[in-house]
């Protein structure tokens, strides 16, 4: 049995941003598949009470003094900008035109 | 002057300091050499000529002056694509980044700098570190020096094929997985992956944070440790930076190199035996452990019961980081913006922009991702795999009380043709199966060439205890000392 289906990827993709083509939905189901049987090898491991690791690194809060440093001037950060207007990055409507009017 | 390109950085750092050689002769002879060999390899996607020949006039200028410069003063460098450099164009392999110029140096570019390299230029490499062969670069794959017919390993395949076509004589990776030892290995060349938290990840473009990790590529384990030293060490900009200094990773590489190792204890992985590697590799491998036998080192076989889940825990852990990653590419900061025609919502455009951006592979884990971390799924998938992470570091401590260090091959097959695994992903993953269990626990891994199978290059993987790097490059420099370096044919 498929560990997942077409309409399953199709959702991810929409979840994931991506306008993706109907050829690579068929291609992407057919390699999920493959790869999700795969890794879910993991599932074979009893690890009920094993504490999980996020990290190799013991974390602790990383803090520094509250002082001032040097940072990118706005005229810098907006150099990759695809669009800015006034010091802002410009995007696309947000709200649909109904809503908006 | 013997043609600089054939030395090695250490040899070139000598010439300039002793003035026999300009920074700007060694910068362009290796810039000649790319001009003429790189249409064969494409290591490189954006050669910075002017601002190496700047560099370098600075290093002369300031050894003039009577500086006391670096002990790589006037050494070319070649960067992955992956790190920013202010700018200079950075792409990570990607059509979402094509002509970004990023406004910010990451630590490890800043240090190059202030060890007094001169950076040639950005090296080629699969779209976002994801890959095994270097074939997903969004720019067209490199060529591995050794056959151009065959892959340079990946996602570092640029820096390693730069090494090997002697285009350049370090280099900066980053390894996830294993994208620096692989590519290493195939090539002939030597790559090592620092203790995570050992080399800065500011300015690395992220794909997955918990496990990213920059590490120097050379064509000598001397080379390797001294470039170590020059970019390892705290950084308050990474918040997982470890704030300890960097072990004496030259010492230990020289006395390495006097090819004895009486004392030391080396494990070898029950569970990478049997199938895992092809039968060129394994018998390389093996005459590579007769040779450590014979340098004094101690071997034994060790049982890490867990690494055989490494590879799918990895390919759960990293696709999980990579889809939060690169949210942020969505067409709004920097990078590429597609179908904004003024009708269409943002949530429209960012998702044709990501489609139109992104490659498959990268689109492979994003989806994959997403699906390991929604609800439903997330304690099958992603938590389970952080608790199959935690039993693989306790595999790697519980080894580590027997052994000071563990070896294997560095990758189960040497470097394959072209296109022989770009249509099944699963494929490509089990390049990285020796080299994931050291990402998973945050211990360092060197890969040095041990020896050739049908001519092509093989490496052994050196994996030592987190922040003991020294131990590895100790090992390798003594490997190195008995089987010497290699060297492919002509180009």
């Amino acid at each position: 049995m498929a560990a997942i289906s077409r309409e399953e990827v199709a959702h991810l993709a929409r979840l994931s941003r991506l306008a993706v083509t109907e050829e690579e939905l068929d291609t992407f189901a057919g390699q999920l598949d493959v790869i999700l049987q795969s890794v879910a090898q993991v599932g074979e491991v009893a690890a009920a009470d094993i504490p999980p690791t996020s990290h190799s690194v013991p974390l602790t809060n990383v803090l520094r003094a509250d002082v001032v440093t040097p940072c990118l001037t706005p005229e810098e950060a907006l150099s990759g900008a695809p669009d800015a207007e006034e010091q802002r990055f410009r995007v696309p409507r947000i709200l649909d035109e109904d809503v908006a009017s | 002057m013997t043609d600089v390109t054939a030395m090695t950085a250490t040899q070139i750092a000598g010439l300039v300091a002793t003035g026999a050689a300009s920074a700007v002769e060694v910068t362009q002879a290796h810039l000649d050499r790319i001009a003429a060999v790189d249409g064969r390899i494409n290591a490189f996607l954006h050669v910075d000529t002017e601002g190496a020949l700047a560099a370098a006039r600075d290093i002369d200028a300031r050894r003039a002056a009577g500086e006391e410069l670096g002990p790589l003063a006037g050494v070319p460098v070649a960067v992955k694509d992956v790190l920013t450099t202010k700018g200079v164009p950075t792409t990570v392999g990607s059509k979402i980044l094509e002509g970004w110029r990023p406004p910010y140096d990451s630590t490890i570019v800043e240090r190059l700098r202030a060890a007094g390299t001169v950076m040639l230029g950005k090296t080629n490499m699969d779209e976002f570190a994801m890959g095994s062969s270097t074939e997903y670069s969004a720019y067209g794959p490199t060529r591995n020096p050794w056959d151009t017919d065959r892959i340079p390993g990946g996602s570092g395949g640029g820096s390693a094929a730069a090494l090997a076509a002697y285009e350049a004589p370090l280099a900066i990776g980053s390894d996830t997985g294993g994208s620096i030892r692989q590519p290493g290995a195939v090539t002939g060349t030597v790559g090592a992956k620092p203790t995570y938290g050992g080399t800065s990840r500011y300015g690395l473009v992220a794909f997955s944070s918990s496990l990213d990790t920059p590490g120097p590529c050379a064509r000598t384990v001397l080379d390797a440790a001294l470039l170590h030293a020059a970019i390892g060490g705290h950084d308050p900009r990474d918040s997982t930076s470890i704030p300890a200094p960097v072990p004496d990773v030259v010492a230990a590489a020289k006395l390495g190199a006097t090819g004895d190792l009486s004392g030391v204890r080396l494990g070898i992985v029950t569970e990478f035996g049997g199938e895992g590697a092809e039968p060129g590799v394994t018998a390389a491998f093996n005459e590579a452990v007769a040779t450590l036998t014979k340098l004094g080192a101690e071997i034994v076989e060790v049982s890490c019961p867990h690494f055989r889940y490494a590879l799918p825990a990895y390919y759960l852990i990293a696709p999980s980081e990579c889809s939060s990653n690169l949210a942020r590419f969505d067409g709004v900061r920097f990078g590429l913006r597609t179908g904004d025609d003024g009708n269409r919502s943002l949530e429209e455009v960012m998702s044709l922009t990501r489609e139109a951006g992104f490659g498959p592979e990268v689109k492979r884990r994003i989806m994959l991702g997403t699906y390991a971390l929604s609800s439903g799924y997330y304690d099958a998938y992603y938590g389970q795999a952080q608790k199959v992470r935690t039993l693989i570091t306790r595999d790697f401590t519980a080894a580590f009380e027997r052994v000071d260090a563990l070896i294997s091959p560095t990758t189960p097959f040497v470097a394959f043709p072209l296109g022989a695994r770009t249509s099944d992903p699963y494929q490509m993953y089990l390049a990285d199966l020796f080299t994931i269990p050291s990402n998973l626990y945050g211990g360092p891994g060197i890969s040095v060439p041990c020896g050739l199978s049908d001519g092509l290059p093989v490496g052994l993987q050196v994996m030592a205890p987190t922040l003991a790097d020294d131990r590895m490059y100790r090992v390798a420099a003594a490997l190195e000392s008995a089987v010497g370096t290699f060297t492919p044919p002509a180009l």
